[in-house]
This record gives structure tokens, sequence and C-alpha cells, in this order.
């Protein structure tokens, strides 16, 4: 069916509306970061800034240890992405491929754990940290977000895992490939787009989390970006704006360019196969 | 090739885990060590109080002070989860309207018997107040700021009207006639409240017109009442928003930062703000725009104001309570105090700090504000238990409705009464 002038032209439209109003906090974030403080107050703020300054950036890392704090969060979220997919990569694959009742209810308990307030987790999760002397600690942080991510993280790679059709293994093993030899040549490259999707998942929602991160990091130098973003905010909504923005507008570049990198292979792969050429 | 990748991988997992492990040390060299937690957040702030914590630990060998940088943000969750888990840090720095579950819950040190006399008889009763639950307590109030209308200067002297003193203030219905002539009727207004948080507000300023709200029984049960003495001040907002037109109904839902655009703008007269507010329109404000600070209407009872001092607090479970009084006593000194106080832009609660000459400058209008700190009282109900249920389930709609002309005083007082004393009641059981 052909589509019209005027329809293409109002979905063309819809989209540019849509893709507007993705991108306008990100673009006000930019205009901010780079405004005198004089400029935040106007009453008719402008797009571009009328007397463009670096000045919020050099404060904020003046005044905070940007740097120290991203590698921490980098840390984090790369090995949070990172074991959560190497554990959650085998169950998931289990879980789709064994259909038996256990499958069923460890399925049905990975929804149910979603329901959980973090709130709910916070003091027993401190406590068995604390026990296991990782208060304070990156791997005690990173080993939060795994347990954090799984649950999420196993529900999309069973997903992926059932939309590997099993006729290939099948077919690969009358051909004579072992298990093994079918899960690294067959199976685990068409599931590679959805280990990455899955792996960036993970990475962000680390990335981007700050209450685990809040309460069992003491210490300022292991702290990370969400955590010292905090540092621009006082009591009752008082904000030091310009520097917030600045460092805010820093804190989003690791996952916008994360994610420009793979998002092609993850679309590329996930199409792949999807129609007869 | 792919074994040899994954073994590559393991090892980097656990250079990066063993990397960071922790290293959480106690005493060094059987020295005492204090965790002392500072919520402080502007630069000047920070960098007083990171100077104090160096003064003390050059001059007492003994016990050393380690500072961490704490945030208001989620503050109250990440202390609750740091004394279930038994790793607070000795000295807590906080609000006091956010103690009273802490100071019952026995998370706090009874202060009672480790502040020394100085500085009992230094900060004034009514500040003690603030940070006492029942017999003891909890916290010493240290930095408060009252509500202050930041007006625009020239546009008053301009139109006329008396400049309001701490001397002599306007009153309530004087206030609500000066907004209304202030107004032009066509998108300036005499007033704008920023009233994001319209409980806080409201109650603590009903305080200057006898307003109570909460009252407390012979059985030690409180119980809510809101009779006229409380219906003055928000009718007052009521009537300018919805009656005379003289306050902005675009800004009952804004935080205060969010009016000074249109504050530098021309288009509001004055914005109620905090006192220390006055830093961030000293950044902001436009070049040449003249603004001063005045107090907010008196009522029957003066200038009276609730207030919720900032406080720092002992952690019950601290084994160095004693030293750690001794670091609070040095870091409140006056001239100590002094020193925060303008770091945060605030009014020190110290009656020494308070007679400093830098607290009584035209500058910024210091003056101004240090002649309303005699005033300012405890808050209504930051002791009472249930009041954070009450605040945010009852009253926060209920105002926001009344003030934006959705619901009359009736209905304003039905829920903040007989739906309020149900919320209590679960509390006082």
């Amino acid at each position: 069916m052909k589509t019209g002038k005027g329809a293409r032209a109002g979905q063309y439209l819809a989209l540019l509306a849509y893709l507007v109003f993705l991108a306008f906090p990100f673009l006000w974030l930019i205009s901010t970061a780079f405004k005198p403080a004089r400029e935040l107050g106007s009453l008719h703020p402008t797009w571009i800034p009328k007397d463009p300054t670096l000045a919020n950036l050099r404060q904020a890392f003046d005044e905070q240890p940007l740097l120290d704090a991203a590698l921490n969060s980098l840390v984090a979220a790369v090995g949070a992405a990172l074991i959560a997919v190497l554990i959650a990569t085998p169950m998931a694959y289990v879980m789709a491929r064994h259909r038996t009742r256990l499958a069923k209810a460890a399925t049905g308990w990975v929804v149910v754990s979603q329901a959980f307030p973090f709130v709910l987790l916070i003091i027993p999760l401190f406590l068995v940290l604390k026990n296991l002397r990782l208060i304070n600690s990156v791997p005690g942080l990173i080993m939060v977000y795994v347990v954090w991510a799984l649950p999420f993280a196993l529900w999309m790679l069973v997903g992926y895992v059932r939309a590997v059709p099993a006729e290939l293994e099948e077919a690969a093993a009358v051909d004579g490939a072992g298990k093994a030899r079918t899960l690294v040549s067959i199976t685990a490259p068409l599931l590679a787009p959805g280990i990455v999707a899955t792996a960036l998942f993970a990475f962000i929602s680390a990335w981007n989390e700050f209450f685990f991160a809040l309460v069992l990091l003491k210490t300022p130098e292991k702290q990370t970006l969400p955590v010292v973003l905090t540092h621009f905010l006082g009591a009752e909504g008082a904000a030091d704006l310009g520097p917030l923005a600045a460092a805010a507008f820093l804190a989003t570049l690791p996952s916008m360019v994360v994610f420009a990198i793979i998002q092609k292979r993850i679309t590329g792969g996930m199409l792949a196969g999807a129609v007869k050429s | 090739m792919r074994r040899r990748s994954l073994v590559v991988l393991a090892v980097v997992l656990g250079l990066v885990i063993s990397g960071c492990t922790s290293d959480d040390s106690g005493s060094e060299d059987g020295r005492i060590t204090l965790r002392f937690q500072s919520l402080a957040w502007q630069q000047e702030s920070v960098d007083a109080n990171k100077e104090l914590v160096k003064e003390w630990n050059a001059t007492h060998p003994g016990v050393k002070v380690e500072y961490v940088q704490g945030t208001w943000e989620s503050v109250h969750d990440q202390l609750l989860t740091s004394f279930e888990g038994g790793e607070a840090p000795d000295i807590i720095h906080d609000a006091s309207d956010d103690l009273a579950d802490f100071a019952y819950g026995g998370y706090l040190a009874d202060l009672t018997d480790l502040v020394p006399e100085r500085l009992k008889s230094d900060i004034p009763q009514r500040s003690w107040e603030t940070a006492t639950f029942g017999e003891g307590i909890y916290g010493v109030p240290f930095l408060q700021e009252p509500r202050v209308l930041i007006a625009n200067a020239t546009w008053l002297q301009e139109s006329g009207v008396r400049i309001p003193t701490p001397e002599r203030p306007w009153n309530w219905s004087e206030f609500r006639e000066i907004t209304d002539e202030l107004s032009d009727g066509d998108g300036k207004y005499g007033v704008a409240w920023p009233l994001k948080e319209p409980v806080s507000a409201t109650l603590n300023l009903s305080l200057s017109t006898g307003g109570q709200l909460f009252h407390r029984g012979a059985d030690g049960k409180v119980k809510i009442r809101f009779g006229e003495a409380d219906e003055v001040v928000p009718e007052t907002i009521h009537d300018q928003v919805n009656t005379d037109g003289s306050a902005s109904s675009s800004t009952l839902g804004s935080s205060g930062s969010d009016t000074l655009p249109g504050f530098f703008g021309g288009r509001y007269a004055m914005v109620p703000l905090g006192f220390s507010y006055r830093q961030q329109i000293v950044q902001q404000a436009p070049k040449g725009f003249d603004w001063q600070v005045l107090p907010a209407p008196a009522g029957a009872d003066g200038l009276a104001q609730g207030v919720s001092p900032q406080t720092l607090s002992i952690a019950e479970d601290s084994p160095n309570k004693e030293q750690a009084a001794e670091f609070i006593d040095f870091l409140l000194r006056p001239e100590n105090m002094v020193r925060l106080a303008l770091g945060d832009w605030m009014l020190p609660t110290g009656t020494e700090a308070l007679k400093d000459p830098a607290l009584h400058t035209t500058e910024h209008d210091w003056a101004t504000g240090t002649a309303l700190a005699a005033h300012l009282r405890s808050a209504p109900a930051q002791s009472v238990r249930g009041y954070p249920e009450w605040k945010d389930k009852i009253a926060t709609p209920a105002l926001q409705e009344y003030y934006s002309g959705a619901i009359d005083l009736d209905e304003l007082r039905g829920r903040l009464v007989e739906d309020g004393n149900l919320v209590l009641k679960r509390y006082q059981r």
C-alpha cells in the first residue's frame, strides 16, 4: 500500500515532534552548562547562551572530584555489566531451552522480584555487605548492581534465546557438531546482539544508579558520579545550577558514546535473518 | 583462542575487584578517629567546614576528625541505613525537622550531659527546643534562617509604599493591601509565593499570628485544631491569588529558585524566600538590579516565625561520644559559628556569634536578617510523630488545592483536622 504525501509529511512531523520531546532536556542541559549565572536567572532564556562560558565546567571540576568519580562509576558499571551477562547468559539458555516446571517457576520469580522496591532491600543488603566487609568498596557496589540487574537481564536474555530457532542447533547436531561447538559456533553469534543489549542495559542502570552508591560508599574518593553530582544540590531544592548542569552534561556523555557505538550492531543483529533475501 | 579470551576476561575482572577492595581503617596509632558527615554544599561553606576540621586536627593530635561529604538528597534514608547497619558517622549534620524518628528510635545520643555549659548557655532555649524530643536533646542547633521578603527595591520606592523594618513590619492585612497596590492586573504582581512545599511555609509563618495547629494535651497526645489564628496566613495567600490577583497563581507549585527569573524580570515586586537565597540572588541578579530584604509580615505574636535549624548530633553507637561533643564544641565556638554562618549565608543560633559585626552590615542586608533572629521559634509539629505522613498525604495536597482556589476554607479545615487527626491517632496509640 502506498502512503500518500500528506500522510508521509504527517509521519515526519510526528517523528520530529517526538525527537524534539526526547532531545529537549538534553539540549537544555547543554545550553545551561555554558550559560553564566546571570543568564540562568533571565526571564527570557535563550537556547544559545548570549555570553557562553566555560566557568561552570571549571567550577564543577574545581569543586568536585569528577574524574575520580567517573572512573569509579565506569569500573562499577563495566564490572556489573560483564558479570551480569556472564551469569545471566547460561541461565537464560537453560531456562529458554528446557521448559521444565523449575524454569517456569524461576521465570515467575524473576518477574516477581522486580516488584520489590529497593528501599525494602537496602538495609538487608547493607548488613550482608557489612558481614562480607564490602561496605565502602566498589566491588561491594558491583555485587549489588549485579544482583539488581540480574533478574531483568535474565528476562531479556531468555527472550533473545527463544528467538534463536532450536532447529539451527538441531541441524548442527545432525551435521556432527557437539553441544559445546553448537553453542559457540551457532548460538553465540546469533545471541550476540541480545547479549550486547543486555550488557548495555546493565551498564546504563549501574552508571546512573544513585541510592545504593550513596548508602554503601562512605569515603569521597570512592563515590560514583551520581552521588558527586548531588553535592551541587542544597536543601529544599536549592541548586548550584550552572556547575550542576555542566557536570551532568559530562556524566551523560559516556553512556551516549557507548550506545552510539553499539546501537547499530544491536539493531543490525536483531534484524538479521528476519526476512528471506 | 576463545579459552584464552575467557582467561583474560577473568583476570581483568579479578584485578578490577581486587584493586578496589575496601581499606576501611579504624584508629591509627592508638589515636581516636571520628567521622564527621557534613551536608555543606556551597563552596564557601564546604571550605569553612574543611578548614575547621583541619584546625582541629592540627591542635588535637589524639583525636583525628575525618571529614565525610554527605548530601541533603536522601539524607534521611542514607542515615537510617547507616544506623541500622551500625556504620553511622560519629558526628552527624542534619536539620532539626529530620531528627524526630532518629531520636525516638534510639539512634542518636542524648546530648543533655555531653554538651558543655558554655554551648548550652550560648544557644537560646527557644533554639534548643527545636532539637528536644521527649526529655532529651538530640542535636545542637547551630544555623537557621528566617523566611523573609526579597523585594525589588526600585519598584517599592517608586510606588511610595511604606518600607517595613524589623522594628516596624507590615501586618498581614497591610501586606495584602500593599501587594494589591503594587499589582497592575496585567502580568505584574505584588508577590509571588513559591509554594512547592506549602506546609512548612504556612505553618512557620502562622506562628506570627499565634497559629499552632498542633496542640499537646495533658496526656501528652497531640491533636490538630484549626482556629482563627491558623487561618490568617493561608487566607491571605488564598485571597491574594484568587480574589485580588495580586499574587501569581503560576508560582504556587514552584520552588524558590524557579521564581527568581520572574523577580529579576520585573514581574513580581516581592518573593518570600529563605534568608540564604541572597547568595543565589547576588550571583544571578542582572547588573544594576536593586533588591532588599524585608521582614515577613507580623501578626498578633509579632514577627515570630518557625524554623528548623541545621543541627549537629552524635550517633548513639559512637564509642567516642565525649570526644565528638568536644569537637562540636570547637566547631561551634562563636568565631567558628560565624564562619559557618557566613559560608551558608544563614544566621548562627549562638548569642555571642550573633553579635559579630560581620552579621550586622547593610551589605546583602545581613543586619535585617540578624534583627529577626530573636523571633525565631521551633517549627510547629516537627517533634510530632506522624507529622511527615500528615504533611505528605493530607496537608500538602489540601493546601495546594486551597491556594489554587479548588477548595474553600471549610474544606481545608475539614481535611487538615479530621483526616489529620486520624493519621496522628495511628502514631499515638
